[in-house]
């Protein structure tokens, strides 16, 4: 007996699904909320080897949904972290950790070695820039998405004529529209159970078991358990927004497309600094590490709209404050005010520069 | 009887609207309903999303039927 028999007895799956699983490759973007549970049941499901994309680090307030991470993994990268517990527990799987972001740069490589790609990402710009290079490389996606108690779930590129994210909303929106779950709350439960639908759509596309939400998209509600089935067309104007080449793709700027607020590396972002750069802290007076250097004014963001003439001399600004979400709102809102200065937010966060 | 639609709406654009479903009189068309929500809920004007037609989406302007049920889909970006 070995550790999958009771999936290898299942009428339909049998040895077939199991070693079709063992020969699989899977590459899950976002070790977070989502990520979580697509991780443990991919694992546990016996998926050959997994490759975990995250640059971010494990806070406190990730604990009631990311399920892979405790108190003692607090500051810790996440990719790494969940990767180690696996490890752990089963020696059968073969792991890729990249403790890194997913960007126009990095993509291609990333996907390459893969049969299959997971978005669980948190936020638009990465949403696209992953069903744009997946289009490009041929490669199935599932797809999960939540906000407050709804979520959505939808496998995109999965043979000859599957619609992707561009078909389902050829217009990108930017992050100030929809709000995620860092302002809005979460109950863990709810990326608990659309991860588990994620890992599900997975194995079906992986082992042919089952039928894969193909054209569709579920919506789920926690607060009413009803779900929503749409069938998804193609969408005319989609073919022509991805980028037809890898050399089209390496141009394009998905943070700038969504937001209109270009995001910087911190190493970008030290090869601007100069006497015409303002650098600003936007993070509220108590947050950690506190960060010291000459020349960096500190505006907390509860602040920002009364302090905004302390801007006027400033050529470029760059914005950073604890993961990357309030600089860039702090950057929206200046560049409203100022709308020819170049305004800037270093993707990230404090966190990004720790890890 | 009388034409109307059902209006299901889901994340953002339900909370714009202050339900989830509602039953209007039907404007006739998917661009004649987007311009009618929009001028009774403001706030819809600055969101975007997609629109299905009896669970099917629909990619432009749609001729609506009476009894129909309408979907407005906002896109969600948590994780």
């Amino acid at each position: 007996m070995d550790r999958f028999e009771r999936q290898v007895i299942l009428p339909g799956f049998g040895p077939e699904g199991q070693g079709k699983l063992k020969q699989s490759s899977v590459l899950v973007i976002g070790a977070g909320g989502l990520g979580c549970p697509v991780l443990l049941y991919l694992a546990a499901a016996g998926v050959g080897k997994i490759g975990v994309v995250d640059g971010d680090v494990v806070s406190l307030s990730n604990l009631n949904r990311q399920v892979l991470f405790g108190e003692k993994d607090l500051r810790k990268n996440k990719a790494e972290t969940a990767v180690r517990y696996f490890q752990d527990k089963y020696s059968d799987i073969q792991w890729e950790i990249f403790p890194e972001f997913i960007t126009v740069e990095n993509a291609q490589e990333l996907i390459l070695g893969y049969d299959l790609v997971i978005d669980g990402s948190d936020n638009f710009p990465t949403r696209y820039l992953v069903n744009d290079a997946c289009v490009l490389m041929e490669k199935p996606l599932v797809f999960g998405a939540i906000y407050q108690h709804e979520g959505q779930v939808s496998v995109f590129n999965h043979g000859p004529n599957s619609c992707n994210y561009r078909d389902l909303y050829p217009q990108m929106p930017s992050a100030k529209e929809i709000p995620n779950c860092s302002e809005t709350g979460v109950l863990g439960v709810l990326p608990g159970i659309i991860g588990n639908l994620m890992a599900l759509e997975s194995i079906k596309v992986l082992s042919g078991f089952g039928k894969p939400l193909k054209n569709k998209v579920l919506f789920f509600n926690s607060l009413t358990s009803q779900t929503y089935e749409v069938e998804i067309s193609a969408n005319s104007d989609s073919k022509s927004s991805i980028p037809e080449t890898w050399k089209d793709f390496e141009q394009m700027d998905y943070e700038l497309a969504c937001e209109g607020i270009k995001q910087l590396s911190w190493n970008e972002a030290m090869k601007l600094m100069g006497h015409d750069v303002a650098f600003v802290d936007v993070r509220e007076p108590g947050e950690l590490p506190p960060l010291e250097c000459t020349g960096l004014m500190k505006v907390p963001f509860s602040t920002l709209s009364s302090q905004l003439d302390r801007f006027e001399d400033a050529e470029e600004v760059l914005f950073f404050c604890q993961s990357g979400i309030r600089s860039q709102k702090a950057a929206q809102q200046l560049q409203q005010v100022y709308p020819d200065k170049k305004i800037f937010s270093i993707r990230g966060g404090i966190n990004a520069l720790k890890s | 009887m009388p034409d109307v639609i059902q209006i299901k709406a889901f994340g953002m654009i339900a909370e714009a609207i202050g339900s989830d479903s509602l039953e209007i009189e039907n404007p006739g068309t998917s661009l004649a309903l987007k311009k009618q929500l929009e001028a009774q809920f403001p706030g819809l004007k600055s969101m975007k999303f997609s629109l299905a037609v009896d669970k099917k989406m629909i990619q432009e302007d749609t001729d609506i039927s009476q009894g129909k049920e309408i979907a407005l889909l906002p896109p969600f970006s948590g994780g």
